[in-house]
C-alpha cells in the first residue's frame, strides 16, 4: 500500500454533550424561533446572517468565513428515528451506527481495516483525546490515543533520554510474542507493541512542524494543532479524532454557548490557515457532528436534550451550502417537543466514506444510504 | 522474600480489597488466612472513614446536584482508605452489576446515596438488596420506572431485573416481563423540593397504591395480585439466579470469565465452584457472607492467583494504596478520580445498564497506555512512602545482585511469578550495571534510582495488569 501525501484524510471533531442546533443554525425570520426561545434566543441583529432564511449563532465569525468561501456544507435535520435523547445511547448509535443493540465496533475503526488491512502502519488512526473513542474501535485495530503530542509514548514517567531508550527497548523485548502463553498475554504483547511504534512514528511530527500560524491558548486548539503537525509531517494518518465540549446546555446556555462556539469556530479557522499555509489542505475535510440537538423550547435558563441536529462538512474540496432541509418549527410537526430528522446520519457517513476516501459503505455502516452530494 | 503465607495473604487483598502493603500482608498472615476472611466478613470490627473529614476539606462533596461535586472523588477515597476492604470491594462489584449511569440519572447526590446503599446492604441478604434497589429513586430513574402505571406499564425496570439482576436470559418469558414490570406499578419517587437554579434535591422513593395495577397477574407460573415485593421472592427462589449470582462472583473474584451476553451459550469454566457457590447461596437463603467465606476458603479461590485482570478502579486504587500517601484528601483527589475514567471505566457512569465488559475487553491501545504510564509514573517516585518502605526492604540486605535486586523487586510487587524469559530480560537490565548498594551518597542515589527504574518496568510488564 503505497502513501503518500495526498492519499484523503478525515478528520472529525465531536461536539460532545448535544449542541444546540436551534441556536447554531438560526432560522432568524421564523417567529417561532423567538416564540420558543424567550430565554436563550439570540437576538435577531446579532445573527450572522448566511442567507434570507438562516445564519450562524454571533460567535461563529471565523466559520462563517468558510461558509462564505463555498467551503462548508451544512447538513440540516441530521439524526436517526426513534433517537432516545440518551446522551450515552445517542452518542453510541453516532459512534457504531447500531440504533437497535448496543454496539462495540465503530464505524471508523472499521474504515481503518479497510484502508490497512495488513497494519502497515500503526498511526493510520489518530486521535487526540484521553481515552478510546467507540467510533474508533475494532478489536485488533492499533488505534494511537494522544494526550498530549510532546509527551506521547510508553513509560513517559521516565524523563532522561538515553534511560528511556533503554527502558523501552526492554519494554519491547518484554512484550514480544511468547510461544504457549494464551491469547490474552498474546493481545497484551500486541496491543503493547503497536502501542510502541505509534509512539516512536509521531515524535518526529512536533520536531518537523513550523508555522507562521498562532493557535489560540484553548484545549480544542491544541488539538487541532496536533492534528495539524501529525497531518503535515506525512507520516500516512488517514484519520483523525477529536472532541470538545460539554455542549450539554441545560441551564447557563447563553454564556456558555457562545465561549464554547468561539474556541471552536478560533480552533477551526486556524487550523485550515494552518494547513493552507503548509498547502496540506486539498486533502482533508473536517466533519463535526454532535449526538443530538435540543429541545426547542428552552427551559428558562437552557435547552434539554433534543433529536434531529446539524452537521457541518468543511474542507476545500467540499461542495458548500445547505444539505436536507431545515425541519419545520410547527409545534403539530414536532415530536416530544423536538425538531424531527429528516436524513439519517448514516447518509453523511456514506457520502464520506465512498466519495471522499474511496470505500465502499455498507459494510461500514451498516446499510445503503442515499448520499448528499457535498463531496 | 515472601513466604507462602504472606504470597497467599497477597492474593486474597487484591481480590477481597485493592491490596496491601508488605507490612499490612504480614500482619495478616500472622493472624492467619481464615481469621483474615472472617475479619474481612465481618466489616463492623473495623472503624468507618469519616466522610465528614472529606466534607470539611471538599465542601461539594455535599448535595451536589446535577453538579458533578467531587464526582466518584468521594468513591475512590473509600477505596483506598477504607480499613473494610471487602465491603468496599462488593460496593464496586455491586455497582458493576446494577449499573446506573449519571449520564441519564443527571443527579450526582442520587448516585451517590445509591452506592452509599450498595456498601450498607451489598454484603447482607440479596433478596433484601434487590428490594432496596427496587426502592432506589437513582434506579427508578435509570430504568423508567416512575414510567410505569397501571394504565400505562413500562417494561424497562422488570426486564432488566429479570435478565441483568438475576435469573438471566432463558429464563423467563415477555409474558412474565410483561407480569412483573405490572406487580412493580407505584413504586416511583419524588422529589423533597422542586428542580431548582441550584439543580435536583433529594428524591425520596414512594409507593402509589392509587397507580398499582392491582388486578391478577401470573409470573413464572404463580398467580396472584402479586406486587414488587412478591416477584423479588419468586425470583430469588428461582435456581437460575443462585446461578447468576455465582457466575457473577466468579467473574469478579475467582477468574475472567466470557462475558454475560455468551452466559446462555457457554458454561462456565468451572461448572463445579460455580455449583458450590450456588447451593451456598440458596442454603444460607440468599446470604452474601456465607457465600463469600465459601468462595474465599475454597482452593478453586486460592489457586487462582493473577487469573483476573484488573479492571481500572484495581489498577488505580491498588497502586495509590502500595505508594501509599493519599490518606488525606488532598487537592489533586479529583484529577486523580478520573484516571479509571481515562482508562475505560468512568465510575458512576458505565456506558449502559449492562455495565462494562472486563477482563481482555478493558484492554486497547488507548487503555494499556494509560494503565502502564499511570502506574509507572506512582511507583517510580522514590519519595512516596510506600516506596521508601521498599527501599528499605531492600536495602537491608546490605548489597545486591541483579538477580538480587529483581527478585526481591518481584517480590515486593507481587509477589508476581514471571516466566524464565520475563525474568531473565529483568536480570540482564539489571546486570547492565552490575551490583548495587548504599555505602555512600552517590552509590545510595544510584541504587535508589535502579530500584525506581526496575519497580516501572516491572509495574508496565503484561503479567502486572493482572491480579
Amino acid at each position: 500500500m503505497t502513501v503518500t501525501k495526498k492519499d484523503p484524510v478525515i478528520v472529525v471533531l465531536q461536539m460532545s454533550g448535544g449542541n444546540d442546533y436551534f441556536n447554531t443554525v438560526i432560522p432568524y425570520t421564523d417567529g417561532r424561533y423567538y416564540d420558543n426561545r424567550p430565554a436563550v434566543g439570540v437576538p435577531e441583529d446579532r445573527v450572522l446572517k448566511i442567507n434570507d432564511k438562516i445564519g450562524f449563532h454571533p460567535e461563529m465569525g471565523p466559520i462563517k468565513t468558510l461558509y462564505d468561501q463555498g467551503n462548508m456544507a451544512i447538513i440540516h435535520g441530521v439524526g436517526y428515528a426513534n433517537a432516545p435523547r440518551s446522551h450515552f445511547r445517542s452518542m453510541d448509535i453516532w459512534h457504531t451506527c447500531e440504533p437497535d443493540k448496543l454496539g462495540t465496533e465503530g464505524w471508523l475503526g472499521r474504515a481503518t481495516k479497510e484502508i490497512d488491512p495488513n497494519k502497515e502502519n500503526v498511526v493510520t488512526t489518530v486521535s487526540f483525546g484521553p481515552s478510546l473513542f467507540r467510533a474508533l474501535t475494532l478489536p485488533g485495530v492499533p488505534v494511537a490515543c494522544v494526550d498530549d503530542l510532546e509527551s506521547f509514548g510508553m513509560l513517559t514517567s521516565i524523563a532522561e533520554e538515553q534511560q528511556r531508550n533503554k527502558i523501552i527497548d526492554r519494554f519491547s523485548r518484554l512484550y514480544s510474542p511468547t510461544i504457549g502463553s494464551g491469547f490474552v498475554m498474546d493481545y497484551l504483547g500486541q496491543t503493547g507493541l503497536d502501542s510502541l511504534a505509534a509512539a516512536d512514528i509521531l515524535k518526529v511530527a512536533p520536531e518537523q512542524y513550523s508555522s507562521n500560524v498562532e493557535y489560540p491558548d484553548t484545549t480544542i486548539a491544541k488539538k487541532l494543532k496536533g492534528i495539524s503537525q501529525v497531518h503535515q509531517a506525512g507520516l500516512g494518518t488517514r484519520i483523525f479524532y477529536c472532541d470538545h465540549g460539554s455542549f450539554d446546555s441545560h441551564s447557563n446556555q447563553v454564556g456558555m454557548h457562545d465561549k464554547l462556539w468561539k474556541d471552536v469556530s478560533e480552533g477551526v479557522s486556524a487550523f485550515f490557515d494552518d494547513l493552507r499555509e503548509h498547502d496540506a489542505a486539498d486533502n482533508v475535510i473536517m466533519l463535526m457532528f454532535t449526538e443530538f440537538g435540543r429541545r426547542v423550547h428552552d427551559n428558562g435558563s437552557g435547552t434539554d436534550h433534543g433529536a434531529a441536529g446539524a452537521a457541518f462538512i468543511l474542507g476545500d474540496k467540499v461542495n458548500g451550502g445547505e444539505y436536507s432541509e431545515y425541519p419545520s418549527t410547527a409545534n403539530e410537526d414536532l415530536e416530544q417537543g423536538d425538531l424531527v430528522p429528516n436524513i439519517d446520519f448514516r447518509s453523511v457517513y456514506s457520502t464520506i466514506l465512498e466519495d471522499w476516501m474511496g470505500l465502499d459503505a455498507n459494510p461500514l455502516v451498516g446499510g445503503v444510504f442515499e448520499k448528499p452530494k457535498f463531496l | 522474600m515472601a513466604t507462602q503465607d504472606v504470597a497467599l495473604m497477597a492474593h486474597l487483598m487484591r481480590r477481597a480489597g485493592f491490596g496491601a502493603t508488605r507490612e499490612e500482608l504480614e500482619e495478616r498472615a500472622a493472624k492467619g488466612y481464615e481469621a483474615t476472611v472472617e475479619e474481612l466478613l465481618d466489616p463492623e470490627t473495623q472503624p468507618e472513614l469519616n466522610r465528614f473529614e472529606l466534607m470539611r476539606f471538599h465542601p461539594w462533596l455535599w448535595k451536589p446536584g446535577t453538579l458533578p461535586g467531587m464526582g466518584s472523588a468521594e468513591w475512590l477515597w473509600f477505596m483506598v482508605n477504607t480499613k473494610r476492604p471487602l465491603e468496599e470491594k462488593m460496593t464496586l462489584f455491586w455497582h458493576q452489576v446494577f449499573a446506573t449511569g449519571v449520564s441519564k440519572v443527571d443527579h450526582y447526590h442520587e448516585i451517590s446515596n445509591m452506592i452509599n446503599m450498595l456498601r450498607d446492604k451489598g454484603m447482607g441478604n440479596y433478596r433484601d438488596l434487590l428490594i432496596e434497589l427496587s426502592k432506589n429513586p437513582a434506579m427508578i430513574y435509570w430504568l423508567d420506572n416512575n414510567e410505569n402505571h397501571a394504565d400505562a406499564v413500562n417494561e424497562n425496570w422488570g426486564r432488566e431485573l429479570l435478565e441483568l439482576f438475576s435469573m438471566g436470559v432463558g429464563n423467563y418469558t415477555e409474558v412474565d416481563v410483561r407480569e412483573a414490570s405490572r406487580a412493580f406499578t407505584g413504586w416511583t419517587f419524588e422529589p423533597s423540593l422542586p428542580r431548582g437554579p441550584i439543580g435536583r434535591w433529594d428524591w425520596e422513593f414512594i409507593y402509589r397504591p392509587e397507580d398499582h395495577d392491582d388486578s391478577e397477574k401470573t409470573f413464572l407460573g404463580e398467580s396472584g395480585n402479586l406486587n414488587g415485593d412478591d416477584i423479588i421472592n419468586i425470583v430469588c427462589q428461582h435456581p437460575a439466579t443462585a446461578t447468576f449470582v455465582a457466575r457473577h462472583l466468579y467473574n469478579f473474584f475467582v477468574a475472567d470469565e466470557v462475558q454475560v451476553p455468551a452466559w446462555a451459550v457457554t458454561p462456565p469454566r468451572d461448572q463445579d465452584a460455580i455449583d458450590l457457590l450456588a447451593d451456598t447461596f440458596i442454603e444460607s437463603n440468599y446470604d452474601m457472607k456465607s457465600v463469600l467465606r465459601v468462595l474465599f476458603n475454597s482452593d478453586f479461590f486460592k489457586n487462582s492467583r493473577y487469573e483476573h485482570l484488573k479492571s481500572p478502579a484495581e489498577v488505580v486504587v491498588s497502586v495509590l494504596k502500595l505508594v501509599g500517601g493519599y490518606e488525606f484528601p488532598a487537592p489533586g483527589i479529583g484529577e486523580m478520580s478520573k484516571q479509571p475514567q481515562y482508562m475505560g471505566q468512568d465510575l458512576l457512569n458505565p456506558p449502559s445498564v449492562e455495565g462494562w465488559h472486563t477482563g481482555v475487553e478493558w484492554i486497547n491501545s488507548g487503555s494499556l497506555m494509560r494503565r502502564v504510564n499511570f502506574t509507572a509514573d506512582m511507583v517510580g517516585d522514590i519519595n512516596k512512602p510506600g516506596v521508601q518502605s521498599i527501599i528499605n526492604r531492600l536495602k537491608s540486605n546490605g548489597t545486591l545482585s541483579a538477580e538480587g535486586l529483581v527478585d526481591n523487586c518481584l517480590d515486593l510487587m507481587g509477589p508476581l511469578e514471571v516466566d524464565s524469559e520475563t525474568r531473565q530480560e529483568l536480570v540482564e537490565h539489571a546486570n547492565t550495571e552490575g551490583e548495587m548498594n548504599w555505602n555512600s551518597d552517590s552509590s545510595s542515589d544510584s541504587a535508589n534510582e535502579r530500584i525506581s527504574e526496575m519497580l516501572q518496568l516491572i509495574s508496565s510488564l503484561r503479567d502486572y495488569q493482572y491480579a
